[in-house]
């Protein structure tokens, strides 16, 4: 009797998601195959000769700024107007900087300027962390004028 | 010139494909089909036999070309469309691996093309768009949203009239141009309304590009004389202002007449021009 109710389950509802569990292999594959066939019959295609287009090497470019590298169409000269001239020299170099843009990264701020600005910054991030004891000789530092450290307070046995 | 003329009508006269590297810097003539280095191995004289010692003809390595304004591409084949000396320049600086191949050609008319920068004249303003004419055969539109900082609410001051600087964003044939005033950053880069004042007048497009060379001795020649701005347009126009009217006419004229003048005749001018 059971074996009967098995097969009569009916393929739409073994192909539910919560059936699958239950499924042996054989008939898991079975839907699976039927299941794509089925989709290959609805798969509808042009029926045309395949179209044959061969790569091509030629690729077309109306625009005459782009053969002939021209300059960019706004100019001012002798300070005319100001706000052009900057725009122009922007414009202008994008052409040329392309070609040496690699040998020479431009710096925003030079090595020494660098070098500087961490020398005071390492003050006075150390002296954040000094203790009020130390704090004194950062200050002396920062004003210019270096004192010889004091000599360490230490306790003096008294002379009898 | 008119020897190189009747060159390439003979050329023509036979049909036969030219080579494109042999005649670089010469006439070349509308529907006339152009060889490019590869294929002229193949067909030109003598080619059988070297086909014979390549060991694969098939897998042939083959280049890159871009072929600019004036030539058009057929199938496998490169046509010329319109009359002038065939230029070329060698790759590098993108473009592909076999150069840019294009017709230097004199004209006025102006046909847009795509991300070229023009001077237009707004003739329409309606809704959303306002109408400019750019010397081509439609007027193109332009977006009143196509400009920096302009939203729905905070429309750009634009009227009837103006002179812009832009852009195009689509230029096909069959199509209605569409003009912007932003790059694809957003941002103006000068394109916009030029200012007040000024003076706009017609040349040819071969002068525009003549003008636009990045070695132009004209240029720097005119930029010594007078302060002044000057905004050229891919179409064919040309905006100017000086401080003063006279000033703007004079440079009008010198910009006009510099098409047809030799580099002495020039010098000439500008030395009298800059005495006075």
């Amino acid at each position: 009797m059971a074996a009967e109710h098995k097969t009569k389950l009916s393929k739409n509802l073994l192909r539910m998601k919560f059936m699958q569990r239950g499924l042996d292999l054989e008939t898991k594959q079975q839907l699976e195959e039927e299941e794509k066939k089925i989709i290959s019959e609805e798969h509808w295609y042009l029926d045309l000769p395949e179209l044959k287009e061969k790569e091509s090497f030629i690729i077309e470019e109306q625009s005459f700024s782009f053969c002939e590298d021209l300059l960019y169409g706004r100019m001012s000269f002798r300070g005319f107007n100001p706000e052009v001239e900057k725009l122009m020299l922007q414009m202008n170099s994008k052409n040329k900087a392309k070609e040496v843009e690699d040998e020479t990264v431009e710096l925003d701020v030079s090595d020494e300027e660098m070098a500087k600005r961490y020398e005071t910054l390492v003050g006075t991030i150390g002296k954040k962390f000094a203790k009020k004891r130390d704090r004194a000789n950062y200050e002396e530092a920062e004003n210019g004028n270096i004192k010889p450290n004091k000599a360490k307070k230490m306790f003096l046995k008294p002379q009898d | 010139m008119a020897e190189a003329a009747a060159i390439a009508a003979e050329s023509l006269a036979g049909s036969k494909a030219r080579a494109a590297r042999t005649v670089l810097g010469q006439v070349v003539l509308p529907g006339e089909e152009l060889l490019l280095p590869e294929q002229e191995d193949a067909e030109g004289p003598g080619g059988a036999g070297e086909r014979l010692l390549r060991l694969n003809p098939g897998a042939r390595s083959r280049v890159r070309v871009v072929c600019g304004p004036g030539l058009r591409r057929s199938g496998d084949r490169l046509l010329v469309t319109k009359c002038g000396r065939l230029r070329h320049k060698e790759p590098g600086g993108g473009g592909g691996g076999g150069g840019v191949y294009w017709v230097d050609s004199q004209q006025k008319r102006y046909v847009p093309v795509k991300g070229d920068h023009v001077i237009g004249i707004v003739t329409a303003k309606s809704g959303d768009i306002f109408k400019v004419d750019v010397g081509g055969s439609e007027p193109a539109s332009l977006s009143y949203l196509a400009f920096e900082g302009a939203t729905k609410r905070n429309r750009p001051n634009v009227q009837v009239g103006d002179l812009i600087y832009g852009q195009f964003l689509v230029a096909n044939k069959d199509m209605e141009p569409e003009m912007v005033c932003i790059d694809s950053c957003g941002r103006a880069n000068g394109m916009g309304v030029i200012g007040q004042d000024g003076l706009l007048f017609k040349v040819t497009l071969g002068l525009i590009r003549k003008l636009l060379a990045p070695d132009c001795e004209i240029i720097q020649e005119v930029g010594k004389l007078y302060p002044l701005e000057i905004v050229f347009g891919m179409n064919g126009r040309i905006w100017v202002k000086a401080k003063t009217i006279q000033q703007t006419l004079i440079l009008a004229n010198i910009l006009e007449a510099c098409e047809h003048m030799t580099t002495d005749q020039r010098k000439q001018i500008f030395s009298r021009l800059a005495e006075s």
